[in-house]
């Protein structure tokens, strides 16, 4: 029976023309990363309300299914059955275009992201390149969703956004600099691979500057606290998206949390090997043989979502506790602090590649 | 110049953010005091002065009086008393209105009523749902006093020295 049916699909298979094969089966692909990364991010937003609860000793939504697991699909629901204001005065093609600005290219970006060995939608060779490329193309959405909101605060909030996005995607593209200089690829696979070798192998140690300076500028690139004047609740009401609503403003709130999760998947493949085992060269090879134990202790896409997830932790630890930045002191640490750190940093780096100091440059 | 190089150093360690992290990541773990409130509730003092209620003698017998001392006392005039002379030629109220919007919980009626009729529940989370409905009338306080009454007798056994 279950035979017959898969000689019946198989069959339409080989029946489809070349192209209409080609992409259903790369639609398949963008379904199987898109519905688990929406998942996520929907379990992100209720797992940021458990998290600060817990740090504020309080217990976050429990009232939506048991320990409110279905709160997410509330709020979902919510959002999408209310109406979308356009406010009068506001440029309704800009107004409307701008969510999808801002969230098609967190979504994109997720292409070229490696899951495991070779599992990925696009294995293209300027991986990083693309990421720096695409990730930037979010602040136009900002910008202009400020602007066509026609609002004062609005305005104000896309302005800090421009300002504050621009100076700390500088000191972001140096740290990558200092990866793409100790892995010697642009291809996140091939960053990954030049990792091999046990946790001692991993970017985190030679480039542990780099490393900090990417995850706080990270936090600051996707507007979260303590870096959050461009919402800054209590000076402009919610920045650049005062006037959305409805389905409008979710679309800014999923963009946001994919972007978060898309950063941190970014430092665990570029600074924490991604994909690959903490445990490797530390217990011996032959434990990896062993059937279940092997698979769980050994390379494979459970480590790069733990460490994901550690970083995704830390994006909530950090709100729940650090107050927010001035907006002066956001601009001298951005250009002050981390842009002569990661210069000088990469001169220490080259110096190192040229001694060839082992084990990271050989 | 010592202090200095030792501020710069914390900064650039982050040493005092690490030391928020920790203050956080401690609580994170610790108790929480969130009462999940229908299921949950915070106990409360027997001198607890919520809505009011009408008691009735074990006999079945309303307790007031009509002597409106009451209504006398109430700071905000929010109880009306109508009375008659009744069949068997006790003095009973007709009506006995309290606005809950002019009330302002003090329990000077309590206090007052030479009786124990007219008391303060414990009860607290009640709620109206339409226009009118903060006026309890008479009915509605006796109804209550029946529902309360263990509570309310066990709760003035426990105060009856330090009244």
């Amino acid at each position: 029976m279950i035979d017959q049916a898969m000689q019946s699909v198989l069959g339409w298979w080989q029946l489809l023309p070349g192209g209409w094969r080609l992409l259903l089966w790369n639609t398949g692909k963008i379904l199987l990363v898109m519905i688990p990364l929406m998942l996520a991010v929907a379990y992100y937003t209720l797992a940021e309300r458990k998290v600060i609860g817990f740090m504020q000793v309080r217990l976050g939504p429990n009232r939506v299914g048991y320990h409110g697991l279905l709160q997410p699909f509330a709020d979902a629901i919510k959002l999408m059955f209310k109406e979308v204001i356009l406010p009068t005065n506001a440029d309704r093609f800009l107004f409307l275009s701008a969510p999808v600005l801002v969230l098609g290219p967190s979504l994109a970006a997720w292409v070229v992201i490696p899951f495991d060995e070779g599992l990925s939608i696009a294995n293209i060779d300027a991986g990083l390149l693309y990421i720096l490329a695409v990730s930037s193309v979010t602040v136009y959405g900002v910008i202009l969703a400020g602007w066509a909101s026609n609002s004062k605060y609005a305005f104000l909030g896309a302005m800090r956004s421009a300002a504050q996005m621009v100076a700390y995607e500088i000191a972001m593209g140096f740290a990558l600099v200092g990866v793409l200089m100790i892995s010697g690829s642009l291809n996140l696979g091939h960053i990954v691979h030049s990792q091999n070798g046990g946790i001692l192998h991993w970017h985190l140690l030679p480039l542990l500057p780099l490393f900090f300076v990417y995850m706080i500028s990270g936090i600051a690139e996707t507007n979260r606290a303590p870096f959050d004047v461009v919402e800054g609740e209590s000076e402009i009401v919610a920045g650049f998206h005062v006037e959305y609503s409805g389905i409008t403003f979710a679309m800014f709130f999923l963009a946001e949390y994919a972007n978060m999760i898309l950063i941190s998947a970014l430092i665990a493949i570029m600074f924490l090997g991604g994909w690959l085992s903490p445990l490797q060269g530390i217990v011996p090879d032959s434990v990896f043989a062993i059937p279940v134990i092997g698979l769980l202790l050994g390379h494979g896409i459970h480590w790069l979502i733990f460490k994901t997830a550690f970083f995704m932790f830390n994006y909530l630890w950090f709100r729940a506790t650090f107050p927010r930045y001035r907006y002066d002191q956001i601009m001298r640490l951005g250009w002050k602090v981390f842009l002569p750190i990661t210069i000088v940093w990469l001169v220490i780096e080259g110096l190192a590649a040229y001694f060839k100091l082992p084990p990271w440059f050989n | 110049m010592k202090r200095r190089l030792i501020s710069w150093l914390k900064s650039f360690f982050f040493w005092e953010l690490f030391q928020g992290l920790r203050v956080t990541g401690r609580y994170f773990f610790a108790r929480k005091f969130t009462i999940r409130f229908p299921e949950e509730r915070t106990p409360k003092s027997p001198r607890y002065r919520g809505l009011h209620a009408l008691r009735r003698y074990p006999n079945g017998e309303e307790r007031c009086i009509a002597c409106k001392l009451c209504e006398a006392v109430c700071p905000a005039l929010a109880i009306t008393i109508d009375s008659e002379e009744r069949e068997d030629g006790t003095r009973r109220t007709t009506r006995y209105d309290i606005d809950l919007f002019k009330c302002v919980y003090c329990g000077f009626c309590e206090e007052a009523c030479p009786v124990d009729a007219v008391v303060l529940t414990r009860f607290h989370d009640f709620h109206f749902e339409e226009r009118g409905q903060q006026v309890i009338r008479k009915l509605d306080l006796l109804k209550l006093g029946d529902r309360f009454e263990e509570e309310i007798a066990t709760d003035r056994q426990t105060e009856s020295k330090y009244r």
